[in-house]
């Protein structure tokens, strides 16, 4: 007896295409990559292969180390501001009638907006001749530079993103929001539960999935920022808010220093990728533990 | 525990003219204090909104919701000091088993001694000591449903309890656990129980009283032997036994029943007119020919339902069922005939049991 | 048409669903499927209809095989528990679904009729999600009678309606399978449910096929112990009991009366159906003592759990019968209803037929 074949052996054929436009598109550049990333580029036509070399220089290099802890307070700054206040923004959100799609829209503006053009607009906001904050700020008497004074670049940085990417992570946290049922919230109300207690007991635990979800999206975003930072100071003053991305820039375009930058952008994609593993794992767990009660 | 006294409507409409505008028709009832009571009717007949308008999470939209004399219509679930068990486990999944059970009571600010005290005493008789300190998050639907009982217990002067088809998501072998479980509890705590359901098993097993409802209306209420051998709906025939109530259209003339073309001699006096004969499965014998009080049928199917046979007989246009003990030789085709006219033999007019 | 499942497995990884089977459904008839959750019946079913592939084995229609052939050219049509109906379409287009996709001719005359024949008439111009849940229940029978394929299968599809509501389609199901000759498969974890349905049972158990044969013989002749476990509502009672000196002693020491044909082994089982346990004494019971624990009224008959000295039992008592927790009671039984399994669990005894007369009326 011969068994007929199964049919879905055609299913790979059919993603061929697509197996070769990200071959081409994510594969061989990386490939490339790699294969910058040990040699010495001295002009087009000049290489020299130089192995671990320029891996070992990054290692010891200064300015890269601080660009790092830069971008890692830089982030960790914002998953301690975007987080609570999207989380905020989530309960105020009403949850029915009209209202409910007229806010949702509003909320989600400042996520449809180019990035470049998001640090085009801070960059005027924050002017003090013409921008409604600067002057604002100016006439209240604070001497607000973000060009000039580093803790104000920083500060405005930061704003924006947080006036950027709040909203995803409040719409994040209303979808988690929604699908709690009403017996939860008639169940603590019967308990005698104040309202901080339904929050703390009842929304946060169940909103820890989504919540996940939006630390997941944000620490990987913020740590890979490039756009608004770069059209709103340019990395300045100085290199006050030159991020990871932003150095390696500098160096592969502004100095064409192709073979450490290589080096550097394949370490940056490890970083990132061991980074988004450890979230991912930790997710996955804490997953499993939510489903084990509901599947006895 | 308390004593629930209820007057009320509860419409969908704010001026209902119609039966269909309401989604509980006018009623009057009344749970006595420390009494278990089960309201049981098919899905979308108002037994949830009942229990939704009695735990004070939906106010009715005419009428008085009394607890102990006391009015308490407007008044919310907190104020009542109901508990209410949800159709599927609600725990605070972050808490323990010891916390969850405790959070009723911290929110009341008793003393933490107090407070352990009893939790040990309930987590006692939900044979969950075991448990107290494990994560409520990763138990059983089971234990996490004794635990959403276990917080309303443990306040002691909780007023009633209410059930909203608790057993719903659980194991059928765990069930009779369970089942056993809530029965020992009124045994031992004497509280006002109400119990939602559409399983009679359910209803019958754990309630010493039973409000049978269908579409918006209490049709009976009454303990488990009154349901089966008076109903006095013709819904509770039908919805009560497995299977329900035999019902044939008959005529009353002169101290006779006509039932189609048939004469049978009635054991005491009806009104003259058309009445409807109700007579359960269990209850319908094999008789003699012609003898009184029975009727010709052709049988139409027998199964062997393991511990009795199922007998459906055709009789003119109406299908006989009955009950009867394994053993006996009868075949598809072969004419009998049936006894419907005994001790336990119910007649209806216009759907009502007539005395 | 004549479907025939040979040395069939499946495993998924590490996991054995279903160990090595071969059943044969009678043609035209009613096959029960009978087992707890996860005892294989929806992964038996899923190879019947051909949307999964046995890990060994073959399947025949009729002859011939079709082990890997897709559902898609095969004739089967599949009601699930969960009332599947496509939700963007009325009623009457749900129904007249597998017509269209063959090109009859005739689909509003056969429509009206199948929804006739299952009394949603009123309903064929409203869409599912307008409809309870029984009547979306029926869209999706009729929608399956419709396809007139020549294998019904039906996974558990009144589990989740209410159960007056699955007493009544029970039986209009029964009749409209008695009307038309299809194979039909019904898969269920009630075995109230497997008796009222009748045909021929098939007693699943842990990914094993235990027996299969005429519904009311594998009721009243278990092969195993564990068929009867699994095919007895409610449970049967099991006691150990010991073979000494040519007679059955049970282990509060009484002896029984029981004649055995093959002695194979010392340690028994003996099985006693709750039906056969009574209040009542008559000629030749044997008395069991213990105390009532709890008793379940179920309208027609009061179930009354018991603990006894032998273990927990449960007698089935018609009518309603009030007893207080704790209190004693008195339990008799005729010996000669009881079952026997031996150390390996096989039946060496069951009752026959004409132990049942003389028990009639109330207990």
């Amino acid at each position: 007896m011969t068994a007929l074949k199964p049919v879905n052996q055609k299913a790979w054929f059919l993603i061929l295409p697509v197996f070769l436009c990200v071959a081409f598109s994510a594969i061989l550049p990386l490939m490339t990559v790699v294969n910058y990333s040990v040699q010495d580029i001295i002009s087009p036509e000049r290489r020299v292969f130089v192995g671990t070399e320029w891996f070992t220089a990054i290692m010891r290099d200064e300015e890269l180390h601080q660009a790092l802890l830069r971008q890692i307070g830089y982030s960790l700054a914002v998953l301690l501001v975007e987080l609570p206040l999207g989380v905020m923004l989530a309960l105020a959100m009403p949850s029915q009638g009209w209202r409910t799609s007229a806010v949702l829209v509003i909320v989600s503006l400042s996520l449809l907006i180019p990035w470049n053009v998001v640090g085009t607009i801070w960059q005027i906001f924050g002017r003090t001749d013409i921008g409604l904050m600067g002057a604002a700020l100016q006439d209240l008497g604070v001497d607000y530079s973000y060009t000039g004074n580093a803790a104000h670049a920083w500060l405005t940085v930061l704003l924006m993103d947080v006036w950027h990417w709040t909203p995803l992570v409040a719409l994040l946290g209303y979808a988690g929001l929604r699908s709690i049922p009403d017996a939860y919230y008639q169940a603590a109300a019967i308990d005698g539960a104040s309202k901080f207690d339904v929050f703390r007991y009842v929304q946060l635990p169940k909103m820890r999935g989504v919540l996940m979800i939006a630390v997941l999206l944000r620490f990987m975003d913020s740590f890979m920022i490039y756009t608004e930072p770069f059209v709103l100071t340019g990395g300045g003053p100085g290199n006050a808010t030159t991020f990871l991305s932003q150095y390696l820039t500098q160096k592969a375009v502004g100095q064409f220093d192709l073979g450490p930058a290589a080096a550097f952008s394949l370490i940056y994609f490890l970083i990132i990728l061991l980074l988004c593993f450890i979230l991912y794992n930790w997710m996955q767990r804490v997953g499993t533990q939510d489903k084990e009660g509901i599947h006895e | 525990m308390a004593r629930i006294e209820l007057d009320l409507a509860h419409a969908y409409r704010p001026n209902p003219t119609h039966d269909s505008d309401y989604a509980l028709l006018p009623l009057k009832m009344c749970f006595e204090d420390g009494g278990a009571y089960a309201l049981l009717g098919p899905s979308g007949c108002g037994k949830t909104t009942l229990l939704n308008i009695m735990s004070g999470l939906l106010a009715p939209s005419q009428g008085k919701v009394m607890f102990d004399g006391k009015d308490v219509t407007r008044a919310t679930p907190q104020q009542r000091n109901i508990a209410q068990v949800f159709q599927f486990p609600v725990v605070y999944d972050t808490m323990t088993v010891a916390e969850n059970l405790a959070f009723p009571l911290r929110n009341r600010h008793l003393p933490a001694a107090q407070i352990a005290k009893r939790v040990g005493e309930i987590a006692e008789m939900l044979d969950m000591s075991g448990q107290l300190n494990q994560r409520a998050a990763g138990l059983a639907a089971d234990a996490k449903q004794k635990i959403s009982l276990g917080r309303g217990l443990v306040r002691p002067d909780v007023s009633a309890v209410l059930f909203d088809e608790p057993l719903t998501v659980i194991d059928p072998h765990l069930k009779w656990q369970l089942r056993r479980k809530l029965k020992q509890i009124h045994h031992e705590l004497k509280l006002t129980l109400i119990y939602v359901t559409h399983d009679q098993v359910e209803a019958l097993t754990f309630a010493q009283r039973v409000v049978v409802m269908t579409r918006g209306r209490a049709v009976q209420v009454g303990t488990a032997a009154d349901l089966f051998d008076h109903p006095g709906h013709t819904f509770v025939g039908h919805f009560i036994g497995s299977p329900g109530m035999n019902f044939i259209p008959a005529q009353v003339q002169s101290g006779q029943l006509q039932l189609a073309g048939c004469l049978l001699p009635l054991t005491h006096g009806l009104p003259d007119g058309a009445v409807t004969l109700g007579l359960r499965p269990e209850y319908v014998t094999l008789a003699q020919a012609n003898a009184g009080g029975a009727v010709p049928a052709r049988i139409r199917l027998v199964q062997d339902v393991g511990t009795h046979t199922l007998v459906s007989a055709q009789f003119a246009d109406h299908v006989i069922k009955a009950r009867l003990p394994l053993g006996l030789a009868l075949v598809s085709e072969q004419e009998v005939w049936l006894q419907l006219i005994n001790d336990h033999t119910c007649f209806y007019r216009d759907e009502v049991l007539l005395p | 048409m004549q479907l025939a499942l040979e040395g069939i497995s499946k495993t998924a990884g590490p996991e054995t669903w279903l160990y090595n089977m071969s059943l044969a459904p009678a043609a035209g008839a009613v096959t029960v499927l009978l087992g707890a959750t996860q005892s294989g019946k929806t992964s038996l079913m899923r190879i019947m209809a051909g949307l999964d592939v046995p890990q060994s084995g073959h399947v025949l229609v009729d002859g011939h095989d079709v082990t890997g052939m897709p559902v898609r050219q095969r004739n089967v049509a599949m009601v699930y528990q969960q009332f599947i109906n496509y939700p963007s379409l009325k009623v009457r287009d749900n129904i007249a679904s597998p017509l269209k996709l063959r090109g009859e001719t005739g689909i509003e005359a056969r429509v009206q009729q199948l929804a006739q024949k299952l009394h949603i008439e009123p309903f064929l111009d409203r869409y599912p999600a307008e409809l309870s849940g029984g009547q979306q229940q029926r869209v999706a029978l009729a929608r399956a009678l419709a396809k007139n394929a020549p294998l019904m299968l039906l996974d558990e599809p009144l589990v989740n309606l209410d159960y007056k509501l699955r007493e009544e389609l029970r039986e209009e199901l029964s009749n409209l399978f008695a009307s038309q000759d299809s194979t039909v498969i019904y898969a269920t974890t009630e075995p109230g449910e497997a008796l009222l349905m009748g045909g021929y049972t098939a007693v699943l158990d842990a990914g094993e096929l235990l027996q299969y044969g005429p519904t009311a013989e594998v009721f009243h002749y278990p092969d195993t112990l564990r068929v009867a476990r699994a095919f007895s509502d409610p449970p049967m009672n099991l006691v150990q009991a010991h073979w000494r000196d040519g007679a059955v002693a049970l282990a509060d020491t009484q002896t029984l009366p029981v004649s055995l044909p093959l002695q194979t082994s010392a340690d028994l089982t003996l099985g006693l159906r709750a039906a056969d346990l009574h209040t009542r004494c008559d000629a030749a019971d044997v008395a069991l003592k213990g105390v009532v624990e709890l008793a379940e009224i179920s309208g027609s008959d009061t179930f009354v759990h018991v603990t006894t000295p032998m273990g927990g039992l449960v007698a089935q008592l018609t009518g309603v019968h009030y007893f207080d927790l704790g209190s004693p009671i008195t339990l008799y039984f005729d010996p000669r209803r009881l079952y026997v399994f031996g150390a390996d669990g096989v039946r060496l005894l069951a009752p026959s037929k004409d132990t049942l007369e003389g028990r009639h009326g109330a207990h």
